[in-house]
């Protein structure tokens, strides 16, 4: 995949077909598949600007089909910042956390995006395609400040950054069914293989996770990714937005009769809470540093050089520092974001916040991610939540809460 | 069961059917889709003393959290233990095996008609 092949751009502009939906705005962005969404009877939310599916009948049937079966995402929104020249690794050791240029082509990796006082700006999945390109997928709503900060931080490197977010539509497929549901879809083929896709089902067998392939589909480009955010098994297809709808049809014929299901933001909240998957603005932001959030290993401090952010991290937060954790509790009251988090009952003085929580629909029980002070982070400690005044037990856990079974 | 235009309704996305002075409640299908899947409901207990406009009970999706209103004034004479044991039931029939409680009331502000509470959904 080069840059230049996705830039037939297309404007995501709203379907004159359909009228506006109570409370939306002439400005909003819409997914080039959104008039599938919405023929679908989906339910749509403001997602960074973006309308996208929120669910289409029921968020938890959506959930449990991805952890029984599979469901297909729309991720359009999310950016894709292309790094490309003979110096993109170096000018990525540079401009994120992690060490890219250990990566070899294929390969993904999750890294940040740090400021210089050591707090996430974002984070990002990163894909060498090639030995001097990368693809950095940012999340939607920090799309133009990550690609802002690689532009000005590469700029003294031998590379040029594209912003082709415009240019890539982005289908998840994703749950214990997903690669027999790509294998079922007539038209994949992997590049340097068969023309035909015979050996689709052999190279996606033997693809690993966190692993990317480039192929097509009916002759368009795609990347095939063995990625996602849910912590079941699945693929991410990044391919033209012209070509977005002719590729999820495809992938909804073949894969609905074995159970595949689309699939909105709503249950992927879901989905990637009981996988213990931090979420930007919620687990993730400029005042955390990545330690706090679990996130030390994917800091590259003892093996490459300088790095923005690196002074600040060394350092690190304060002995004090609150640290993200995870929270169960018994029966079905969930606590949610920024709900405090309190020593004991009857106690009135906040040890802590809850980032993100739901009644899990895998577990049946209230889960949630909070920060706390340091001294209440021990698996099994018993802290007390104000849920919109009523207090409840919740229990430290170790992060995931699920975790799917090997086959 | 009453029919939507049957129903009288509250701009926080109650219905209420009115018989003699007893008042069920209920949420709108609209409110129960804006929640999604419900997936707990905390309701009055039975005798406790309502005042119009206080909130009285929750109906928690996994997605968020929907606060009932109590649309009269009067005591809890019933409450929906089908839905405690189902919140489903919530979005499956929201005007019928959905309802939540029943008042006996004592006081009937003024509620909104089929048509009053259509349009202001429609703004």
């Amino acid at each position: 995949m080069t840059e230049g092949e996705f830039l037939t751009a297309r404007v995501h502009t709203r379907d004159p077909q359909y009228p506006l939906r109570p409370g939306e705005l002439v400005t909003d962005r819409y997914s080039p598949l959104n008039r599938i969404h919405v023929d679908a009877g989906a339910s749509f939310t403001d997602f960074a600007g973006w309308q996208m599916p929120v669910r289409y009948s029921s968020d938890l049937a959506e959930h449990h089909a991805v952890r029984t079966a599979a469901g297909i995402f729309d991720l359009s929104h999310m950016g894709e910042i292309f790094i490309v020249g003979p110096e993109a690794a170096d000018a990525l050791d540079y401009a994120l956390a992690g060490k890219l240029s250990a990566t070899t082509v294929g390969q993904a990796k999750y890294s940040l995006l740090l400021d210089r006082t050591g707090g996430i700006i974002d984070d990002v999945v990163v894909y060498r395609t090639g030995d001097d390109r990368f693809m950095v997928v940012a999340n939607a709503s920090n799309r133009e400040v990550v690609a802002a900060e690689l532009t000005d931080r590469t700029a003294p490197f031998e590379c040029e950054v594209f912003d082709e977010s415009d240019e890539l539509a982005l289908i998840a497929v994703q749950g214990p069914r997903s690669r027999e549901i790509l294998v079922a879809t007539d038209g994949f083929a992997i590049e340097g293989g068969h023309p035909d896709g015979r050996d689709v089902a052999e190279k996606l067998g033997e693809l690993k996770y966190y692993r990317a392939l480039p192929g097509s589909f009916r002759t368009q480009p795609v990347l095939i990714a063995r990625t996602g955010y849910t912590g079941e098994d699945g693929f991410e297809l990044y391919v033209s937005p012209g070509h977005a709808e002719e590729l999820w049809n495809a992938l909804t014929e073949a894969g609905a009769p074995l159970g595949l299901v689309p699939a909105g933001l709503a249950s992927r909240d879901t989905l990637r809470l009981e996988a213990g998957m931090p979420l930007y603005g919620h687990e993730l932001g400029t005042e955390t540093f990545p330690v706090q959030a679990g996130l030390g290993r994917v800091v590259a401090t003892a093996t490459k050089g300088d790095f923005v952010g690196r002074e600040a991290v060394e350092s690190g937060p304060a002995p004090d520092a609150r640290t993200l954790v995870g929270l169960v509790a018994d029966g079905k009251r969930a606590a949610r974001a920024d709900y405090e988090v309190f020593a004991s009952d009857d106690s009135t003085e906040a040890i802590g916040v809850v980032t993100s929580g739901a009644l899990s629909p895998t577990l049946g029980i209230p889960i949630a991610m909070a920060y706390v002070d340091a001294s209440f982070a021990a698996p099994d400690t018993v802290v007390s939540i104000d849920i919109r005044g009523k207090r409840l037990s919740y229990r430290v856990t170790p992060l995931p809460f699920y975790r799917a079974k090997k086959d | 069961m009453a029919t939507e235009s049957e129903l009288q309704y509250t701009s926080e996305h109650e219905w209420v059917l009115v018989e003699g002075t007893t008042a069920t409640v209920g949420i709108t299908a609209y409110a129960a889709e804006k929640l999604g899947d419900v997936v707990f409901v905390d309701l009055p207990d039975v005798g406790t003393t309502l005042a119009s406009g206080a909130i009285v009970g929750e109906i928690e999706s996994t997605k968020s959290v929907g606060e009932l209103f109590a649309p009269v004034d009067g005591t809890v004479l019933e409450k929906n233990s089908a839905v405690e044991d189902t919140p489903e039931l919530v979005n499956s029939d929201p005007l019928g095996e959905g309802w939540l409680i029943k008042i006996e009331f004592t006081e009937l502000p003024p509620l909104l008609s089929f048509d009053e509470y259509t349009a202001l959904l429609g703004e």
